[in-house]
């Protein structure tokens, strides 16, 4: 087991920012690690990672406990912080190289040189952190997490504010990454999830509320379909609809409609002729696949609303 | 602690800090050892390095918590604190690193007014004629006058991510712990009963003993301890703010 959570909580003033959250990760698994804004995911990372000292509960990260062993969860543990924070002052090469005397790796020279090529740094690593765009940012940030060559990686955000090429080719090395190692990974963006996970934790006000392997995931909402429609003029009442056999609930964005129903019967037909008795002239009409986005939404809300 | 050493030193050098600080202290040190004419040695008739020991501690007073205030209010604010609190180094390895790192840049600031001590050495007449091991032990006094300056200013920048309040709270900490113990200890209230022990609570009469030449076992003590205290102080604020 490579990383095994117990209980852990921690409890700011009278907020359980985490809150009796158990769950094991075994080696070689990209974990997607979900929760709204303020839901405890950086919090829980933190405290895994020995920067938080936990309120109750404790976690081993490669056999060695957060609380007894911090030096030696440290040394297994490669960690890249929300908001990425480098030395701004120092050159590309001089940090990697503080990293690596932190470490005491030997043949560091060798190390950044391999470092540099795998994180797509070579034109940038003779300059200023502080020079470097966001997305170079981030990879030295990969880089300084990497570099002690960890069996876990705890990654917070780690693509938050890079554009579509750099997304890209960040997710690939966090993919390459994952073949052999054990990454947790927070983020807002559901198609990486999708597209990277081999499972899923999502929490909510510090609570576990799913833990699925991303393709069963899918399967807890369903039962239900979402079909969007869109109509030509928006200044329509159209509460009619949710009268409808089969119809749960309707949620109106524009001139968008929303349209949750069951998926015993298809209700296109029924909105169709509906639409036409009422004179609402329709110019699409959609029938969403679940995706872990939906998913994400109704676990959240459910709970919020609890 | 090395890599941490190494670090806070190349950060000096690369950036204005350490060449101001040495230059800020040569030229106010020099200015009054050699040019005013209330203070200049050449006046004085005296083959003496006693301004350079009364000036110095003023000028550490506010140029020592200019150069200890970035060390963890900066990292603080950053959020590179969460960088090094992960990484494989215990907090005394952080602190003690940061410590010497600050520390050495001062007694680099020192160095060079050794050419002082030679200068009056051969202006004395005869040549050679001061009291050598006074200097030695004032030296060793101001290093360790140095030290506690060093150790309180990281303890004002371990409680604050604001670099200016670190600034003032370790200024006004070290001119607490430097002259206002001493002059406390004048107060009336005080004579014949607390006086002795307040004053022997600053740095001043520890200070000045040590400049007499002799090396007291109790004045080492009370400049270790008090240097092993504030760097113990800014351990348990870091860890505090861990919680």
């Amino acid at each position: 087991m490579s990383l095994s959570i117990q209980n852990l909580t921690k409890i700011y003033g009278t907020q359980n920012a985490v809150d009796d959250l158990s769950f094991d990760v075994s080696g070689g698994t990209i974990l997607g690690f979900l929760g709204p804004n303020g839901a405890g995911k950086s919090t829980t990372m933190k405290m895994v990672s020995c920067y938080l000292k936990p309120t109750e509960g404790t976690a081993e990260v490669c056999g060695y406990d957060i609380l007894k062993k911090p030096l030696d969860v440290r040394k297994h543990i490669g960690y890249l912080p929300e908001h990425n924070p480098l030395y701004l002052d120092m050159y590309v090469r001089e940090y990697l190289e503080f990293v690596g005397k932190i470490h005491g790796t030997p043949n560091k020279k060798q190390r950044i040189n391999d470092l540099i090529e795998l994180t797509g740094l070579g034109k940038e690593q003779n300059k200023l952190i502080g020079a470097l765009s966001k997305g170079y940012r981030q990879r030295v940030g990969l880089a300084q997490a990497i570099f002690h060559d960890p069996e876990v990686l705890i990654l917070d955000e780690p693509t938050s504010g890079l554009d579509m090429n750099q997304l890209v080719e960040i997710r690939s090395l966090i993919a390459e990454l994952g073949k052999e190692k054990t990454i947790i990974l927070s983020t807002h963006i559901m198609q990486e999830v999708q597209a990277m996970c081999e499972r899923v934790i999502i929490i909510n006000n510090g609570k576990l509320v799913a833990d699925d392997p991303i393709g069963l995931l899918q399967n807890r909402i369903q039962g239900e379909d979402r079909i969007t429609i869109t109509f030509e003029n928006e200044n329509n009442d159209f509460s009619n609809i949710e009268n409808l056999n089969g119809v749960n609930s309707i949620e109106k964005i524009g001139n968008k409609v929303i349209v949750n129903a069951s998926n015993q019967n298809d209700v296109r037909p029924d909105l169709f002729h509906l639409s036409v008795e009422k004179g609402w002239v329709i110019i699409g009409m959609q029938k969403e696949e679940i995706s872990v986005e939906h998913v994400f939404q109704k676990l959240t809300k459910e709970v919020a609303d609890a | 602690m090395l890599s941490v050493y190494w670090k806070e030193i190349n950060s000096f050098f690369s950036s204005l800090i350490a060449y101001i600080v040495i230059a800020v202290f040569l030229v106010m040190t020099g200015l009054f050892m050699w040019v005013f004419a209330e203070t200049s040695i050449l006046d004085y008739n005296y083959a003496t390095l006693e301004q350079l020991f009364s000036i110095a501690p003023l000028v550490f007073l506010f140029l020592i918590p200019a150069i200890t205030m970035r060390s963890f209010a900066e990292e603080s604010q950053r959020g590179t604190i969460e960088f090094l609190a992960t990484k494989p180094l215990t907090d005394w390895q952080i602190v003690l690193g940061k410590y010497f790192a600050n520390f050495s840049l001062v007694l680099f600031a020192l160095l060079p007014t050794l050419i002082y001590y030679y200068s009056v050495y051969q202006l004395g007449s005869p040549p050679g004629n001061l009291d050598s091991g006074g200097i030695l032990g004032s030296y060793i006094g101001l290093a360790f006058l140095a030290g506690i300056f060093v150790a309180i200013g990281l303890w004002a920048s371990s409680i604050s991510n604001n670099q200016i309040v670190a600034f003032i709270l370790g200024a006004f900490l070290c001119f607490v712990f430097h002259w206002a113990f001493a002059y406390l200890s004048q107060l009336p209230v005080f004579y014949g009963s607390l006086d002795a022990f307040i004053n022997k609570l600053g740095i001043t009469y520890h200070y000045s003993s040590m400049s007499r030449g002799v090396l007291d076992s109790r004045d080492v003590i009370y400049f270790l301890s008090m240097i092993f205290l504030f760097l113990f102080a800014t351990i348990t604020t870091l860890k505090n703010r861990k919680s």
